[in-house]
């Protein structure tokens, strides 16, 4: 039913409840554990079980079209920013595959404008946005316009 | 349920997505001392329509490396989308985009690199170009797109608050025209939510699950768009008397089969291709009667694939279509000979999984391993949304140096709408297809400056909402939870009431009727202008029905709501169809009654209001104006 939760597994600390996009990942009240309230509205998307610190949610692809007997499962890890995939057949074969998830220490390269200089008036009358233009181009140019392009905008029927 | 109150905002973002993360992002740099606030409807780590991550940016010009520039775009997506497209909001976006990327990639997102073109010169952020998919996309190792994205809005932000439904946006008591903040409530406690704000800035999302699904089972949750996308945009613009665009442009995909794994990196990277059950290619037979219906400018059979103008998204739909109908279906995707390639194979493996893992579960749940057999395609349901191959949204102003001498695109503050000191990015703003999750970012940037200059005019002093408006749209808000408490006393149990209906029997009679009366999957795509007039009956009767929504518990009240939200929709969807008298998109929707392509009265956006006291909508045409060479 898209995802589920391993009884023996979750010790219903709420992470996925905390992260599901949908709002479908609940606790229920009487096995304090979670549980996917609304398998028609799950994408699958596996937010809650990359989430999910004890692997207890795994995914039972939807009835309407998946036979059961496979699995897909997921280590997301964000020290060494990789994701690994386990991808399992119906008929026992395995596909493994390994990508990055991210370049830099989480959240070490993002800048905070309250520590930057102020633009200037110019700038604040300009087309341009932060760090323009030189995060666009790498020569001395600045941005495009109709005029540096030649262009006009003309009402009528062309293609 | 208490009330809580943030007031004194200066930009408030409704729905941090990828537009709403570049708003927020960017109205710090331009307002360091604004009081910049966030409510978003899940967690913003993982929300909106990149909540599960992306393979590729699919919007990206790469000016630096002298690949595009932003009118090459603009005419691609102008042929793309027929012609209907603000090529002036288009032009703008198209020009700013790759700064967005670029920061991306110094934040840590993982951009492939190209070997081949690792002699480009070395820029402030690392070596070579990128590795292209396309002419417009580039591929990326994308799983963790939007929690790399959120955290630069949450450094930048004030405040961000999650598992906030926003339901309505508030408007100054004085000028009515005029915004001042928005409303909703927390989905997990149930607390009212006042946000009381000079500026909004709509980042919420498009609509999935409006049209009936293919998957109407646990499957339904498998739609293209996420079904978190509620058409909140739309509903909480058109609610506010915004002017919308392009509503009638919704998109039907061409997709991997249930699980509508994306097609891009097969046809353009991995250079697979389709063919019909009996091995045949079978575009090709379709385009001379279609290049009848659209007329030879839109499709030239003869010429088309000697010029570089690729087949628009719709007319390759057309050609889908006709041929399933024909009765050699179903149609396959050819993988089998990329797949050979071991590093094509894993490629074709790694998009799924870093953007549509349920493809990879149904494949490997049906023993499809593509490097044998060749999967399915499948047309989809019609999805509502304005940032893909569509470009339905809000009617806003363009910038003053592209779009000031044309006052139907122009009107002070770059992608304000018709509601002052509303702007919008991404589903949010119409006529700009083709944005994507990079385009998206950068129109939140945009609509952040414009707001930051708007409030710096003075011209949000003196807003005021009076205490009625708040108390009155708390009612409203929690009123199905009542409704359900009263009814349900009248029955033994179950959910048949008299007295209300639950939320997803009235999303299913939603799509139903959407799917059967404006267009949808079981009736091919099509539709007319008796059919539209008899949808529009229905879904007024539905709104009657929908104030006797009822909800059990917090999580239906939520349910409820987007319900709402998907009629409010789907209500100016079926008035825009019914207005513009023709087939503009063959493959998306067809009006049986004008199955041709009319450039002679329609060469034109059309716009719609809808009056907020009357709920009457006014329809207009808007011109059409095209980037050309100056000479």
């Amino acid at each position: 039913m898209p995802t589920f939760v391993y009884m023996t597994r979750c010790d219903g600390c709420g992470h996925c409840v905390d992260i599901c996009p949908s709002d479908i990942m609940h606790i229920d009240k009487k096995y304090r554990r979670a549980l996917n309230i609304e398998p028609n509205m799950c994408w699958e998307c596996y937010s809650c079980v990359k989430a999910c610190p004890q692997n207890a949610i795994d995914v039972r692809g939807y009835a309407d079209f998946a036979p059961l007997g496979h699995s897909v499962r997921v280590i997301r890890d964000e020290e060494k920013g990789t994701i690994a995939w386990k991808v399992k057949f119906r008929d026992g074969r395995e596909k493994n595959f390994l990508s990055p998830i991210t370049t830099k220490p989480w959240g070490s390269a993002i800048p905070d404008f309250r520590n930057e200089a102020e633009p200037s008036q110019e700038m604040r009358d300009s087309e341009l946005l932060s760090f323009e233009p030189e995060s666009i181009r790498l020569d001395d140019g600045g941005l495009h316009t109709l005029e540096s392009n030649g262009l006009k905008l003309k009402e009528g029927v062309y293609y | 349920m208490k009330t809580i109150v943030e007031d004194n905002i200066d930009i408030l973002v409704v729905g941090a997505g990828l537009g709403g993360t570049g708003a927020a992002y960017e109205a710090r740099y331009w307002g360091r001392d604004k009081k910049v606030v966030i409510a978003e409807k899940a967690n913003i780590d993982r929300s909106g329509a990149v909540a599960q991550g992306l393979y590729a940016i699919n919007c990206y010009m790469g000016t630096r490396w002298g690949e595009n520039n932003p009118e090459d775009h603009v005419r691609y997506a102008r042929m793309d989308l027929m012609g209907m497209v603000r090529e002036d909001l288009a032009f703008d976006m198209a020009r700013h985009v790759d700064s967005a990327v670029h920061k991306f990639e110094e934040w840590g997102l993982p951009l492939m690199k190209d070997p081949k073109r690792a002699d480009l010169p070395e820029g402030d952020i690392g070596k070579g170009a990128y590795m292209r998919e396309g002419r417009w996309q580039i591929m990326i190792h994308g799983e963790s797109y939007k929690p790399i994205v959120a955290e630069a809005a949450k450094v930048n932000a004030d405040k961000t608050f999650n598992r906030i439904m926003v339901t309505h946006l508030l408007t100054d008591d004085a000028q009515d025209n005029r915004i001042a903040g928005a409303v909703g409530f927390n989905v997990r406690t149930g607390n009212y939510h006042v946000f009381k704000s000079k500026t909004v800035i709509c980042g919420a999302g498009g609509a999935s699950n409006i049209f009936k699904p293919r998957s109407v089972g646990e499957g339904a949750g498998r739609v293209w768009y996420a079904p978190w996308s509620s058409g909140s945009a739309y509903a909480l613009m058109i609610e506010a008397g915004a002017k919308m665009t392009q509503m009638e442009n919704r998109i039907v995909l061409a997709r991997f089969k249930d699980g509508y794994g994306p097609v891009g990196a097969y046809f353009l990277h991995l250079h697979t291709y389709t063919q019909n059950a009996y091995g045949d290619e079978y575009e090709s037979k379709w385009f001379p009667a279609l290049e009848k219906m659209v007329g030879k400018a839109y499709l030239d059979t003869k010429n088309q694939h000697f010029s570089h103008k690729p087949i628009p998204t719709c007319l390759r739909n057309h050609a889908f279509i006709s041929e399933v109908a024909a009765g050699r279906g179903p149609i396959h995707m050819v993988t089998v000979e990329a797949f050979q390639d071991p590093h094509l194979e894993e490629v074709g493996w790694e998009n799924f999984l870093g953007m549509t893992v349920g493809q990879a579960v149904l494949w490997a749940a049906t023993d499809i391993d593509p490097k044998y057999i060749n999967p399915e395609l499948t047309t989809s349901e019609p999805y509502v949304m304005g940032s893909h191959a569509t470009g339905c949204g809000a009617w806003c102003s363009g910038p003053k140096d592209i779009s000031g001498d044309i006052p139907e695109y122009y009107w002070g503050y770059n992608r304000m709408m018709t509601v002052d000191g509303l702007f919008g990015a991404g589903d949010a703003v119409g006529g700009t297809p083709h944005a994507f999750s990079s385009g998206s970012f950068t129109e939140g940037r945009l609509s952040a400056k414009a707001a930051c200059k708007y409030i710096d005019d003075g011209k949000a002093e003196g807003i005021n909402v009076s205490e009625k408006q708040i108390a009155d749209r708390k009612e409203e808000i929690f009123r199905p939870l009542e409704t359900y408490t009263v009814g349900r006393n009248e029955i033994v149990g179950g959910t048949v009431s008299p007295s209300y209906i639950l939320p997803f029997p009235g999303l299913q009679r939603l799509q139903k009727l959407m799917d059967e009366y404006a267009g949808g999957v079981t009736v091919q795509y099509m539709t007319n202008d008796k059919l539209l007039n008899m949808g529009l009956h229905k879904i007024k009767i539905l709104e009657e029905d929908l104030e006797k929504i009822g909800a059990e518990d917090i999580h239906q009240l939520l349910r409820a709501w987007e319900l709402k939200h998907r009629h409010r929709t789907s209500e100016c969807v079926i008035q825009h169809t019914l207005f513009r008298e023709e087939t503009r998109w063959p493959g998306y929707y067809y009006r049986g009654d004008k199955m041709k392509l009319d450039d002679k009265n329609w060469h034109v956006l059309t716009t719609s209001q809808r009056n907020r006291n009357t709920g009457e909508y006014t329809m207009e045409k808007q011109p059409l104006y095209h980037l050309i060479d100056e000479k």
